[in-house]
């Protein structure tokens, strides 16, 4: 054991008993096989074959379900959903988490209170956060909808495509907020506080040290949040876009997962569905990549 | 804090109290309509202080969304997640970072592969699989030449809302990363002392990982509460879906009756048990959360 290569990962103190490790190891692997291989290996196969309605007849046909994805407006149009939204929910996300977590590294008094307060949304089911947000802007009922109509400003959600988009981005960022900021707060805190004072005593005031010292240190964490906030927006708002809009009014809020479901359980387009849901693993996959250069980098800029 | 700035410090609190208005915003409304009459939810505007129906709605909500037999539902769904996730993921990590075997990398790389794909973008093939989860035996039936017709359909069953969400390997993660920082002493010395493994197990690192464990646990309650298109689509039987689902069915659409004072006073009590975890647990869940992204 002593002289042996030591292996990634391992103990140097550890146990060999190989049967006693694949008892340890069998309900994670059982787990992963039954509801993950399997189902990702077959989502691979379905996108490369065409069955008819009833699941009868199944015909190998390479890469005709990516094709005729491409070539649809519809999905294009999906794309583009996609990005814009993300887009905006990434920005508005991150510049209120930054701009809240800088104040709360300020004060001292209340900052327990602001903390507990801002961290709520955590708690909320994202569905249960996108109910909140139509109901405020409902243009029967709601009062921020009513607000806007005495300012003049038409609002409806349920027709126009814009405001729809902007309801489920508000509703998104207001659920993520709270993530952003934990992190934003804590990256602060662990700033070391002699870099700020060493530049305070040089004369510099408290913007120049923002700029020039505070956000390069946390510059690794932003980045890691911008591409958590890409995965939040791609994946996690499936229940917000289904609670507020269901990708309506006619697609306008219709993103590539709730496409997915759309086109595998209500349209019940298998290949297709397939065929997007491959074309999504491989952004997960892009951004699980990017997620890994996080913790590389952070190490350069320990401190 | 470096150098006192009177005005910097009044517009940092002026900042941190919109913040947390914006924040409350949204629930304030949900607690205002919720406490209405259907007449007076109605009004437009939308009154600016709490009505007086609060009690009266919740009863009303409770039983019109079934939710006594719901919140049970919810309730073990979050737990069965809970403690599944922790208690496969801590055998595993063990496994992993403690014993020397042959496969050992591959099962590594294996658990790790699970890590690349959301659970969201394999819907379909995993709602498959949930319907008959004896697939792969019947497939070796199949290639053995025995004929059998294997069926073993979770849907509307705990184990089909549970299961699938437990097939990620982010806990696993977590508890490897902290084990390969426990000293090395301490398995020596339990070694030396003649402890089996289980031992070792038993009175080292389950102690030492207490916290980990809550902090996870928080994490994870609040992911298996809040859980959504899941329960959506694995459950037909109105008395399985969970709480998050029996709300979106009393949300009131365009050909309802606007009951908004009940579908708004039902989303509060539904967020209630979650937000009690993270009001009471607040330290936990920051600690597990910036420790979970390491």
């Amino acid at each position: 054991m002593a002289g042996g290569r030591r292996e990634t990962g391992l103990k140097r103190a550890h146990f060999v008993e190989p049967r006693v490790a694949a008892m340890l190891l069998l309900p994670q692997l059982a787990i992963l096989v039954l509801f993950f291989f399997i189902p990702s290996i077959r989502a691979l196969a379905q996108a490369f074959l065409l069955a008819d309605p009833f699941g009868t007849v199944v015909q190998f046909v390479w890469f005709d379900n990516f094709r005729s994805l491409l070539a649809s407006a519809d999905y294009r149009d999906s794309v583009w959903t996609t990005i814009w939204f993300t887009l905006a929910q990434n920005a508005l996300t991150l510049a209120v988490a930054a701009v809240l977590a800088f104040a709360t590294d300020r004060v001292v008094r209340l900052r327990s209170a602001y903390k507990m307060i801002l961290l709520l949304p955590y708690a909320i089911a994202p569905a249960i956060a996108g109910i909140l947000w139509a109901f405020l802007f409902n243009p029967a009922v709601g009062p921020l909808a009513h607000m806007l109509r005495m300012a003049g400003i038409a609002w409806n959600p349920n027709l126009v495509a814009g405001d729809a988009l902007l309801l489920v981005t508000l509703a998104a960022s207001w659920k993520h907020i709270c993530y952003d900021y934990i992190f934003l707060v804590a990256a602060l805190l662990a700033m070391p506080q002699s870099l700020l004072e060493a530049a305070a005593v040089d004369g510099a005031g408290p913007l120049r040290r923002f700029f020039l010292i505070a956000l390069p240190m946390i510059g690794p964490t932003v980045f890691f949040l911008v591409v958590m906030n890409f995965v939040y927006g791609f994946f996690e708002t499936f229940a917000i876009i289904d609670a507020v809009t269901r990708g309506g009014p006619a697609g306008a809020t219709n993103i590539l997962v709730y496409k997915v479901y759309q086109d595998g359980f209500v349209n019940l387009d298998l290949g297709s569905s397939a065929a997007q849901s491959v074309i999504l693993m491989i952004s997960a996959f892009a951004l699980t990549l990017l997620q890994f250069r996080y913790v590389e980098r952070k190490v350069n800029y320990d401190v | 804090m470096v150098e006192r700035t009177r005005v910097l410090d009044v517009v940092c609190h002026l900042i941190l109290l919109l913040g947390a208005a914006l924040v409350c915003l949204p629930i304030y409304f949900a607690l205002v309509a919720g406490s209405l009459t259907i007449q007076e939810v109605q009004q437009v505007p939308l009154p600016w202080l709490p009505g007086s129906q609060l009690f009266t709605n919740a009863a009303a909500a409770w039983t019109k969304g079934n939710f006594g037999r719901l919140f049970v539902n919810s309730a073990i769904v979050a737990v069965g997640i809970t403690v599944g996730k922790i208690a496969v993921s801590m055998l595993s990590a063990f496994a992993l970072s403690y014993f020397r075997f042959r496969w050992r990398m591959t099962a590594f790389w294996l658990i790790f592969a699970s890590l690349m794909l959301p659970i969201e973008v394999r819907i379909v093939p995993t709602f498959e699989s949930v319907a008959n989860a004896a697939l792969p035996l019947q497939w070796l039936a199949d290639l053995a030449g025995i004929r059998v017709t294997l069926q073993w359909n979770m849907i509307d069953t705990y184990g089909g809302l549970i299961l699938p969400l437990i097939a990620s390997a982010t806990a696993t993660f977590l508890f490897r990363q902290f084990f390969l920082t426990i000293p090395e002493e301490l398995c020596e010395a339990a070694r030396i002392d003649g402890a089996s493994p289980w031992r070792f197990f038993r009175s080292i690192l389950l102690p030492l990982s207490t916290s980990n464990m809550v902090a996870l646990a928080i994490i994870l309650f609040l992911y298996g509460w809040n859980q959504y298109l899941w329960p959506l689509l694995f459950t037909t039987d109105k008395n399985m879906a969970t709480a998050v689902i029996g709300l979106k069915h009393l949300i009131p659409r365009s050909d309802m009756e606007p009951a908004w004072n009940i579908a708004m006073n039902a989303a509060l009590i539904t967020m209630l048990p979650p937000v009690m975890v993270v009001l009471v647990l607040q330290r936990w869940l920051v600690k597990g959360l910036v420790d979970s992204s390491k």
